[in-house]
């Protein structure tokens, strides 16, 4: 498929080189070049210096052939704005954006976009392990993660 | 009227002092404490320190009771979440954002808010209308854009000179609604007969503009 990601994060790298292994199409934008470091050597999906709420720099990135866009920056309302607009002006099919605040993670997720919240999720996650001493998460993606660098 | 500007830069700081002076009940939200304090330190009570994209803050700040909500910060994704925000939460009757990119007035639009602001357009449009080769200048649009108000003056040259209103072949969406002569408006019959000098007033479709300016354009 062919993914673009907006940020290149801690989250954004990661994700860009797990799914560039899975053999996906992977486009990765981020305002800084530095950012890209964290993409290491491996990763040779194609990497688009911009602003992700431009639509121009997002045509660049190949959203108007994109099945997958997902927003991972820092800002909350950044991610929010980007996804609406590859939702709405380009129709994207799958449309996800990581949103920090619980409550905008809510709201948005009933306007059609897939939300991920991970405040509540490693809330979550730590006070049932507290409360039941049992690891919520179905599989363990540390282990992925290392083998990435491998 | 209770208005709730989101963003303590120059133009939330300009637009709460120019409400408050029109007697509004105004609340100002500004982010960052060190721009709060220096705002605060004039406005007084009127000025709010949160994050107006907050739902927890936007209760605090009565969203609910608000008539409007005005995002004018500097970031064009702020804006557009604390509008939407204020329309889904608390179903504000009318929202008006600032774009900072003049290229998301149609994206907001679509999006749900209810009005934009762009003053890099607007000043873009101040200045065609300065070097416009054309004899009709844009005065105000209407409905988004969709009808303009325009003005174009009869010069010495006009074709159209002592022509009555209803010989001129305007196009089907155009109406001339007045024409200033010698400082005064007049309403126009059929039979007013143009003379040098008139500045005409019409009303046009913004798709018709351009045959409008042919006809005023001619043998000048």
């Amino acid at each position: 498929m062919n993914v673009v990601i907006l940020g290149c994060g801690r989250v954004g790298s990661t994700l860009a080189r797990l799914m560039y292994r899975d053999g996906h199409q992977v486009t990765i934008i981020d305002l800084q070049s530095e950012s890209f470091r964290r993409l290491g050597t491996r990763f040779k999906g194609n990497r688009i210096i911009g602003n992700g709420i431009d639509e121009d720099v997002l045509k660049r990135a190949g959203i108007e052939n994109a099945q997958v866009f997902i927003a991972v920056t820092q800002g909350d309302n950044r991610n929010i704005m980007a996804a609406q607009i590859a939702k709405h002006v380009f129709g994207v099919h799958t449309v996800m954006a990581r949103i920090y605040d619980p409550v905008r993670a809510d709201r948005y997720r009933e306007k059609g976009i897939i939300t991920i919240c991970t405040t509540t999720i490693a809330a979550g996650l730590m006070r049932d392990l507290v409360n039941t001493g049992e690891w919520g998460l179905v599989k363990d993606y540390s282990k992925e993660y290392l083998e990435l660098n491998v | 009227m209770y208005v709730i500007i989101v963003g303590g830069g120059n133009v939330g700081y300009y637009l709460a002092k120019t409400l408050v002076a029109a007697k509004h009940e105004v609340l100002l939200m500004e982010k960052d404490r060190a721009r709060y304090r220096t705002i605060s330190e004039e406005l007084g009570e009127v000025v709010m320190q949160g994050d107006g994209c907050e739902v927890a803050q936007q209760m605090q700040a009565g969203f609910g009771r608000a008539d409007a909500v005005v995002a004018v910060t500097g970031s064009d994704d702020d804006n557009l979440v604390v509008c939407q925000m204020a329309k889904m939460e608390y179903n504000v009757p009318r929202t008006i954002s600032r774009v900072n990119d003049p290229r998301n007035e149609g994206l907001f639009h679509s999006l749900g808010i209810d009005a934009t602001v762009s003053s890099t357009k607007i000043i873009y449009n101040l200045i065609e209308q300065e070097i416009g080769t054309g004899e009709v200048i844009p005065i105000a649009a209407l409905n988004r854009g969709n009808i303009e108000i325009v003005e174009a003056q009869i010069g010495p040259k006009s074709h159209l000179l002592n022509q009555e209103i209803r010989a001129l072949s305007l196009p089907a969406e155009a109406l001339i609604i007045s024409i200033i002569r010698d400082g005064h408006a007049i309403l126009p019959a059929a039979d007013t007969r143009l003379t040098q000098g008139d500045t005409v007033i019409a009303l046009v479709n913004a798709d018709k503009e351009h045959q409008l300016r042919d006809i005023f354009e001619e043998g000048i």
